[in-house]
């Protein structure tokens, strides 16, 4: 399973970079083996606030319909639009073409409560 | 076999029928019905011979698993047998012939089975009046949750939650939104009941009311039911049963003496009238005595000894229904439960709980159960073992299908990973739920020493691993000429 290094997750499976106060969100490899193959993403709207832990979005599999729980506390700055036309990204490449918002972090400090990537190897092993 | 659509064997001037000459004076559509409602493009009906049409929906039937071939476990959806006589007495022209518009004094006796079903399920349940309209257990919950908004606009009430327990069907919060409420989770407990903690944290003042499926759709009655109803109404909301799983407590306990307040009923599945593609479905609403002024128009009455039509419901959330629901459907229902009788309406709660108990002892060292628990009706097993070796609940399932049966319900309930929710309902034999539970034992010996074999599966059907992402992602459901370029 890839977990790259330079990321923190959370115990929803999802992972986030940071560049300055920009955090970058998708979910895991691990996420998206589980849930198969993705159909259909619902994204809030730009400029929306966000809540650390409370869901903002929804992500839509053949088997189940899944919520997008948000990493960060702060403001929605964008949303992965070419999701729409190609969900498979999701499945092809999570951390990459497959992100899914950007955030700008309103309380940096939670990025403490987040995992590194031996914590959240533990949580999926 | 051919597996052209029937519109591939149509023939321009191709004439399957022969109809007497016109013997009446013509009418043109446009002065009867005006001409806004006419289509404006050709209607494309296929041109084609009666056998062509026999052998054509004949040989589809032949491709499709049913409840006529072998046992259907689907887990949370009742696919009982349905007895012929159901469709014996459906058939009768006083039935098939009538026309809702008929002077009710000619219908009598399509009235009569109407009410007398409605006098069925209130002993069934407990509750005070149905109303039989909606043609789905989704537009019941639909009904009951737009009487639930009214009775609060009724007293003023400005509530705008219903709660929600996360083994839910998800029709539950889908009509919840609907409805124009916001749906609130509440968590299941380590026993699979709704965890009373988490009940009592979430019921605020904003609470309309609360959906449970009892018994839910682990399979697990829900103990603290008369507990959860009292909270729920001393918050000031109501409660509403989804009736999907009505089956396993029939005669045993009645939705009313648990507290609820709403209830539907899935008639095609627990009253053994036809399910899934060859429906159609019905889901009536029961509602206790304080909800009747808020039912769907019209209900059927009687007075000196007649059926009538009653539209006086001045607080009624209208019409969900052209006419009265899905009458056919109402007739195969009634004589399921008249020929049963009370004894054996009782006979057949027992049955199903004996037979899925049965069979969950006889698979439960093969795969692993979610709760080891005495279920209802049904139980949920869970794959994690054999996903180790790689096999997924999705392929266990495709691979029975090599074996005559259907699959259960995969990857439901959603808080079970790799969930088979089985359902064998009362008409399978012993030797029928032996035949299924030596099947499932079978492919997990075949997990640990073949996996790929149950990857590949299915091998024996018309046709193998569907594309799924395509046909939920290109929603096309409909046929046109301009889908063949």
């Amino acid at each position: 399973m890839n977990i790259p290094e330079h990321l923190f997750y959370t115990d929803s499976h999802e992972w986030i970079s940071l560049d300055g106060e920009i955090a970058t969100v998708g979910i895991t490899d691990f996420a998206q083996s589980e849930l198969g193959d993705i159909i259909f993403l619902e994204f809030p709207e730009i400029n929306m606030n966000i809540e650390y832990g409370e869901p903002f979005g929804t992500i839509e599999a053949i088997k189940t319909v899944a919520d997008l729980n948000a990493p960060v506390s702060g403001k929605i700055l964008e949303v992965n639009t070419t999701l729409e036309d190609s969900p498979e990204k999701v499945n092809e490449d999570p951390y990459g073409e497959g992100w899914l918002v950007k955030i700008k972090c309103s309380k940096l400090e939670e990025i403490k409560k987040l995992l590194s990537k031996d914590d959240y190897e533990k949580i999926i092993a | 076999m051919s597996d052209h659509l029937i519109f591939h064997k149509s023939h321009p001037g191709k004439i399957g029928y022969s109809l007497p000459s016109l013997d009446v004076p013509e009418v043109s559509p446009s002065d009867v019905v005006g001409s806004e409602f006419l289509r404006k493009k050709e209607l494309h009906l296929p041109e084609v011979t009666e056998p062509e049409v026999v052998r054509h929906y004949t040989n589809l039937s032949t491709k499709n698993h049913h409840v006529d071939k072998d046992v259907y476990p689907l887990g949370s959806c009742t696919m009982k047998y349905n007895p012929k006589v159901n469709d014996a007495m459906a058939n009768l022209t006083g039935f098939s012939l009538v026309h809702p518009n008929q002077l009710m004094k000619t219908v009598q006796g399509a009235l009569a089975v109407i009410s007398g079903l409605e006098e069925q399920l209130k002993a069934i349940t407990g509750m005070s009046r149905f109303t039989l309209q909606p043609s789905a257990g989704s537009q019941g919950e639909l009904v009951g949750i737009l009487i639930m908004h009214k009775y609060h606009e009724l007293q003023g009430n400005q509530k705008k939650t219903i709660l929600i327990p996360d083994t839910a069907h998800g029709t539950n919060p889908a009509s919840v939104t609907m409805a124009g409420y916001e749906a609130v989770q509440v968590r299941s407990n380590k026993k699979g009941r709704v965890d009373i903690e988490d009940l009592k944290n979430k019921l605020t003042d904003n609470v309309a009311g609360m959906m449970l499926t009892q018994p839910n759709t682990l399979g697990l009655f829900e103990n603290d039911i008369l507990e959860i109803t009292r909270m729920v109404h001393e918050a000031g909301g109501l409660m509403y049963m989804d009736g999907a799983n009505l089956n396993a407590i029939l005669g045993l306990v009645r939705p009313m003496d648990m507290g609820f307040d709403i209830v539907h009923i899935n008639l095609h599945k627990t009253f053994s009238t036809p399910h899934g593609g060859g429906g159609p479905g019905s889901g009536p609403i029961g509602v206790v005595e304080n909800l009747v002024k808020f039912l769907p128009i019209p209900l059927i009455d009687e007075k000196d000894g007649q059926y009538y039509i009653n539209d006086d419901l001045p607080n009624s959330i209208g019409r969900v229904h052209t006419y009265f629901g899905n009458f056919g459907i109402l007739v195969r229902a009634y004589t399921y439960i008249l020929l049963l009788g009370i004894e054996g309406i009782r006979t057949i709660s027992r049955q199903a709980i004996l037979n899925a108990n049965y069979l969950k002892a006889r698979v439960k060292n093969a795969y692993d159960l979610f709760q080891d628990d005495h279920c209802m009706h049904e139980f949920v097993l869970t794959a994690v073992k054999q996903k180790k070796a790689g096999v997924k609940a999705l392929d266990i399932g495709k691979r029975l299908l090599d074996y005559g049966f259907h699959a259960p319900t995969v990857y439901f309930p959603i808080n079970v990973p790799e969930a088979m929710m089985v359902e064998p309902t009362e008409s399978e034999s012993v030797e029928s739920l032996d035949r299924f539970a030596d099947a499932l034992i079978k492919i997990d010996d075949e997990a640990k020493n073949n996996p790929d074999l149950l990857k590949n599966a299915p091998y024996s059907t018309p046709v193998r691993r569907l594309d799924e992402v395509t046909a939920n992602r290109s929603l096309t459901l409909r046929w046109t000429p301009d889908l063949e370029g």
